[in-house]
């Protein structure tokens, strides 16, 4: 279990009771667990909808899509049952988030995912946990067991005659199953790979049904927000970006976690301030601002707000909120390709551009590591990054080929500084094999 | 539904809505790349070739999941595309090994095309290709994987299209593999349809791999000549010393009534004609023993043994046997030969179905025969008896692509739960035997229900259902015969538009049914006594019925059938007759191979086979198609040619036999059979431009004249036939009712893996269904 960390500028709110036995559902109760949804009962479908929607509240997952917008987009009346979704398949290096999540406030998640739906009127929702985040399977399992047992979950739940159940599913170690269609084919048991869109999940999602997927981070969120109030919660970020979010730092920091902090809080305060800085006394080289998929941003982008719209603008990405820093001992040609090697290992391998570009990637990027690299490779390196991106099925082959774009052409001097056959200047021994 | 009007590289389209971008580009000639996207089958998405620029999409978009909307602006072709699509290729053949110069997809391959149009000579890689080693999953089916680029047809079509699941993927990434289902082999009905969808070489079929290079054979467009169905396929022959040798069967032109279906008879069962142990020469029986002779030698032989006979003893003293795998054209004029030549009407073949039944039961009704292309469009479709999938695999094939593409409602009455019931929407298992109760239960005669079991309810459900449907196709199997048959149809005409469709099991069972091997019936189902226009045209001809089959065997016995002449068939086996009933007979055997009949002949003749020679069949729906000679397998001849040189051996005027060069002129010469797999256009020409294209009396087509002529039913269009399309014949003109004896109706005993003789001489049926014996005994080593 991680330690937890805390700065005086965090606002604690998703991450309000973690450290407090709040797994526990009497002390859940006891801060105000389940209140929100007793809220949410008594009112309209669409009022929660437009409350969402007010509080500016964007996908936690990585791709900020308006939560309250995607909620609208499910029919009303539909043939087929409506599904609620928690994607907790949390799997982007960088990104440690939603496992804090469930450890410390699983039933957050439970009550989220009840809002939601109440909201979209639906009867089923399914929690989806990250194959190799087993121990938190127990927890959340444990904690959906409790609510059954209260009758908050199930049949005519806190007396309200509607019914509601609640399943927990795990993943079986799958990066590419936390896209929405890849989990929804692996919920029905078949290989993660993502379905063709449209249709889009709110229209024909799980098993048929018209279907809302939320990762867990927006759905812990949502109950706070209808406890709080819309403005209340789009008052603590910037304009369009509602609320607060869980920063992962990690890297070469002195104080890594995970912290709380509103929406478009400048990345520069965030390292050297809540991050405690570059540890070792070390100069910062690159900032990754939201996960492995985003490109670096280089030490004179980092003066910048922390919300969806800034960071695109600065010619990145928010996206799941793991903050990764690297000093100047770092080799940015072997982190391009430590990068590689999890997309090319995790691609499903349904497209071309993406199961072939990723190995070809991976390959040369270890020989050119190696110090066996010619100089019209860094060209194609570029050149094949370039061919996947916005050609692939979904958006895995893009998350590769985004960030290996913007380290070749951000870093090209020390690509050519692995030349001739130039040992690698960062090690003196080089442990990655020519060829793997 | 409603048009859409969309603009694709400026040229303005209407084209339905609902319409995918890639065939709305298809339908103004505008070809859009693909490998994964393949017509009928689920869409994927996987192989990013078909990428274009719909305007106001951010990013290039994939045609072939892309829906029509109006007023969509569509570019196909521009550099950003372009780039896109070579870079795919790049990919692509980057782990693929690049053997084409001896890879079997060379010079068809879809990956070689594409390379060709995007270019993509470069490789920008140095690292070594990731390698596998090739598998072979069936003694048909081969695997390589470094030349497959995962486009994902072969597991879909055999999924989809087939129903059998025996393909799916493994692992992962760059590591994902097509793989058997069923740990390292298939378990399926070894179709091959997976080896022809592939776009590369990844598949290669184990009778044809590594043998030849496209480019050095013949293709031949012929019709398959196992089961009824009449499947076209496309012969790849190649030249051999032993004349030709086929190599390779498919359809992937999609000609004719399968599109590309074909099973694995079609695709792989045309091996027979290079068996070793086919005859090769005549032989004549000389101090007991089957001596070579020439061919000389062996009609005048025949010509006097048969002439003698006649003047002694007469026509009813001869019998002939006619064959099921025999043209129209021969079996017309082998009729024609007996009836005329022989004067007698002792002529029988092995009868599969109660075609003079069904003939009388649909007389003066038009449009009331199914085609094989009704099946897959019909709204619905009952099926009676039989199990297509094992006996009429392009039958099951087009009722499973009819209820998965157009959601047709299929029934199934059968006494097994054959396979077919997974596509039903209703099915109804019966004691074995009880088809002809359920038909009379149709019918409206209740009593039948005591013999069919289940509840009352549940089956005046089924009939009331079944009435309430349009145009109804009812298939039926052999089970069904005589009054079974009047019946079915009898309730069939309450149901508006309803179709029947009787299945009978060789390549021209049904062709030869219609041409009269019968010796109660002329051909059309007319009488012998009511010999009408055959009397006119033939001259005297015998009123009186002539001998079965079976009664044949009676009457040499007792010594009264002098000479037996045998086309193509093998009765003793078929019927198990005691070969030495034929002993005292002067016996003539016209066949591939010296079958248990052909061993008791007094003269043996080696036959050409039906993809060694041209003429027309009729497969089980009445669909006529024409079959095309792929080659010559030297020392054999057609049986067309070899009765005509009897009766001219016998003295007989050939002009009254066969009409040939009747006072026309073909300066253009005879027609050949095409070699190209298209139409015959030479003979196409001569038929749009009123010239004759008989110039021999060996030529079949001088009797199709005829048999157009004179046979109801087949007065349809010659153009249309020669171009090389199906013609749907009919009964509304046929002959009334003759009682028929229904014991002579012996089904095949073949399956998807047997066919008769022909099957009996394939290596590879043979090597297909040894493989399957032994699976269930053989323990999978454990890796």
């Amino acid at each position: 279990m991680a330690d937890l960390v805390s700065h005086s500028d965090e606002v604690k709110i998703v991450s309000r009771r973690f450290g407090q036995g709040a797994a526990n559902l009497d002390r859940y109760l006891e801060l105000d667990g389940y209140k929100a949804v007793q809220k949410a009962l008594s009112m309209q479908p669409d009022d929660i909808i437009n409350l969402v929607k007010n509080s500016g509240l964007r996908g936690r997952g990585g791709a900020g899509f308006s939560t309250g917008m995607k909620w609208s987009f499910v029919p009303k009346t539909a043939p087929k049952p409506k599904y609620v979704l928690c994607n907790g398949d949390e799997s982007e290096p960088g990104t440690c988030k939603d496992r804090l999540i469930f450890e410390h406030d699983p039933h957050s998640v439970i009550e989220g995912v009840m809002i939601a739906a109440l909201a979209v009127g639906s009867q089923a929702g399914y929690i989806y946990i990250r194959g190799e985040y087993r121990y938190l399977s127990n927890i959340m399992q444990k904690a959906i067991a409790d609510a059954y047992a209260r009758g908050f979950i199930g049949k005519n739940i806190f007396g309200s005659g509607r019914d509601l159940e609640i399943y927990w599913h795990g993943g079986a170690g799958a990066y590419e199953v936390g896209e929405e269609s890849a989990l929804m084919e692996s919920l029905e048991g078949k290989r993660g790979i993502p379905r063709i869109r449209p249709p889009f999940p709110a229209v024909v999602g799980l098993w048929g049904g018209p279907t809302v997927i939320n990762n867990a981070e927006t759905l812990a969120s949502v109950p706070h927000i209808l406890l709080g109030g819309a403005e209340w919660y789009a008052g603590l970020g910037t304009p369009k970006n509602g609320g607060t979010r869980l920063f992962c730092l990690s890297g070469n920091l002195n104080k890594p976690g995970v912290y709380e902090l509103p929406m478009g809080y400048n990345l520069k305060k965030m390292i050297e301030e809540v991050g405690g800085g570059i540890a070792n006394g070390r100069k910062l080289k690159a900032v990754v601002p939201g996960g492995s998929s985003t490109p670096v941003l280089l030490p004179n982008e980092i003066d910048v707000a922390m919300d969806f719209d800034s960071v695109a603008k600065a010619g990145s990405m928010l996206g799941s909120g793991g903050v990764v820093v690297l000093d100047d001992t770092t080799c940015m040609v072997k982190f391009a390709l430590r990068t590689i090697k999890f997309y090319q290992h995790e691609s499903c391998g349904w497209c071309i551009p993406c199961r072939e570009g990723t190995d070809w990637l991976k390959k040369t990027l270890t020989r050119f590591h190696h110090g066996a690299g010619q100089k019209k490779d860094i060209d194609n390196i570029q050149y094949l990054a370039e061919n996947m991106l916005g050609r692939t099925f979904c958006p895995l082959g893009d998350a590769a080929a985004m960030p290996t774009i913007a380290f070749v052409k951000k870093f090209r001097q020390e690509f050519e500084d692995h030349l001739d056959g130039k040992p690698c200047p960062y090690e003196k021994n080089v442990a990655e094999p020519a060829l793997a | 539904m409603a048009d859409v009007n969309i603009t694709v590289d400026g040229k303005a389209v209407k084209t339905p809505a609902g319409t995918l971008l890639i065939e709305a580009c298809k339908s103004v000639g505008i070809e859009v790349p693909s490998f994964c996207y393949y017509p009928n089958l689920s869409l994927q998405g996987a192989c990013r070739m078909c990428l274009v620029k719909v305007e106001k999409m951010p990013k290039l978009q994939t045609a072939c999941t892309t829906v029509v909307a109006e007023g969509m602006i569509v570019t196909t072709d521009s550099d950003e595309i372009r780039q896109a699509r070579k870079g795919m290729v790049e990919l692509l053949l980057g782990n693929h090994p690049l053997d084409c110069p001896v890879c079997d997809a060379g010079g068809e391959c879809e990956l070689q095309d594409m390379t060709f149009s995007y270019g993509a000579a470069e490789s920008k890689y140095i690292e070594p290709k990731n390698h596998r080693e090739e598998q072979q999953w069936s003694p048909v089916v081969f695997f390589d994987r470094p030349r497959c680029i995962l486009c994902y047809r072969c597991v879909r079509v055999c999924n989809e299209g087939m129903d059998v699941a025996a393909l799916g993927v493994q692992n992962r990434g760059v590591s994902s593999i097509i793989a058997p289902n069923n740990e390292d082999h298939l378990e399926c009905e070894e179709c091959g349809m997976c080896i022809d969808i592939c776009p590369v070489g990844a598949l290669t079929s184990g009778s044809y791999r590594y043998k030849t290079r496209p480019w050095e054979m013949n293709h031949v467009g012929t019709v398959c000549t196992h089961c009824g169905d009449g499947c076209k396929t496309t012969l790849g022959v190649r030249r051999a010393d032993t004349g030709m040798e086929i190599v390779r069967g498919d359809n992937r032109d999609k000609s004719g009534i399968n599109n590309d279906f074909l099973c694995i008879k079609g695709r792989y069962a045309f091996d027979f004609a290079n068996h070793q142990d086919r005859l090769t020469q005549p032989l004549i029986r000389k101090n007991g023993q089957l001596t070579p002779a020439t061919w000389e030698e062996a009609f005048e032989l025949i010509g006097k043994k048969f002439s003698a006979i006649r003047e002694k003893d007469g026509g009813q003293a001869i019998g002939v046997i006619g064959s099921n795998h025999t043209t129209n054209e021969e079996n017309y004029l082998l009729q024609k030969f007996a009836r005329v030549v022989l004067g007698s009407n002792n002529i029988d073949h092995h009868r599969t179905a109660d075609f003079p039944a069904f003939a009388a039961a649909l007389r003066g009704r038009a449009n009331a025969t199914a085609s094989m292309r009704d099946v897959y469009n019909a709204p619905a479709v009952l099926l009676i008896g039989n199990d297509p999938t094992e006996k009429h695999p392009l039958l099951a094939w087009q009722i499973r692509s009819n209820v998965r593409l157009h959601r047709s409602r299929l029934y199934v009455v059968n006494s097994q739960p054959i396979k077919l019931r997974r596509q039903a929407a209703g099915f109804q298992l019966i004691p074995a035997g009880a088809e002809g109760a359920f038909a009379a239960f149709l019918a409206g005669e209740d009593a039948a229900l005591a013999s069919l079991g289940g509840s009352k309810d549940g089956w005046t459900a089924l009939r009331d259902k079944l009435k309430t449907e349009e145009n109804l196709v009812i298939v039926f199997g052999s089970e069904l015969r005589e009054g079974d048959i009047t019946a079915l149809v009898k309730f069939g005409s309450a149901v508006p538009g309803a179709k029947f469709l009787a299945l009978a099991d060789y390549a021209n069972s049904r062709g030869a049914a219609d041409m009269g091997l019968y010796p109660d019936l002329l051909p059309g189902y007319l009488p012998v006594a009511e010999a009408g226009k055959f009397h006119q045209e033939w001259g005297g001809i015998p009123s009186a019925p002539g001998l079965s089959l079976p009664e044949m065997a009676e009457s040499a016995k007792a010594g009264k059938l002098k000479a037996l002449y045998v086309v193509g068939a093998n009765p003793i086996a078929r019927f198990g007759i005691d070969p030495f009933v034929f002993s005292k007979s002067f016996v003539v055997v016209q066949d591939m191979f010296l079958t248990e009949t052909a061993v008791i002949a007094d003269v043996v003749l080696p036959a050409a086979n039906a993809y060694e020679k041209s003429g027309s069949v009729t497969n089980t729906s009445g669909d006529l198609q024409l079959v095309k000679k792929a080659g010559e397998v030297t020392g054999t001849k057609g049986d067309f040619e070899m009765i005509v040189r009897i009766a001219d051996a016998m003295g007989f005027d050939v002009r009254q036999l066969v009409p040939f060069g009747r006072g026309t002129r073909a300066d253009m010469g005879q027609t050949r059979g095409a070699q190209s797999g298209e139409a015959d256009r030479h003979a196409v020409w001569l038929e749009a431009n009123g010239l004759e294209l008989k110039m021999s009396p060996f030529d079949p087509m001088a009797i199709l004249d005829e048999i157009q002529r004179l046979v109801p039913g087949y007065n349809i269009s010659r153009l249309a036939l020669l171009s090389g399309n199906d013609q749907q014949t009919n009964f509304a003109a046929s002959g009334p009712a003759v009682a028929q004896k229904p014991e002579l109706i012996v089904p095949a005993a073949d399956g998807l893996f047997r066919s008769g003789t022909l099957g009996r001489y394939s290596h590879t049926l043979h090597s297909v269904m040894e493989n399957k014996d032994r699976q269930p005994s053989e323990e999978v080593a454990a890796d």
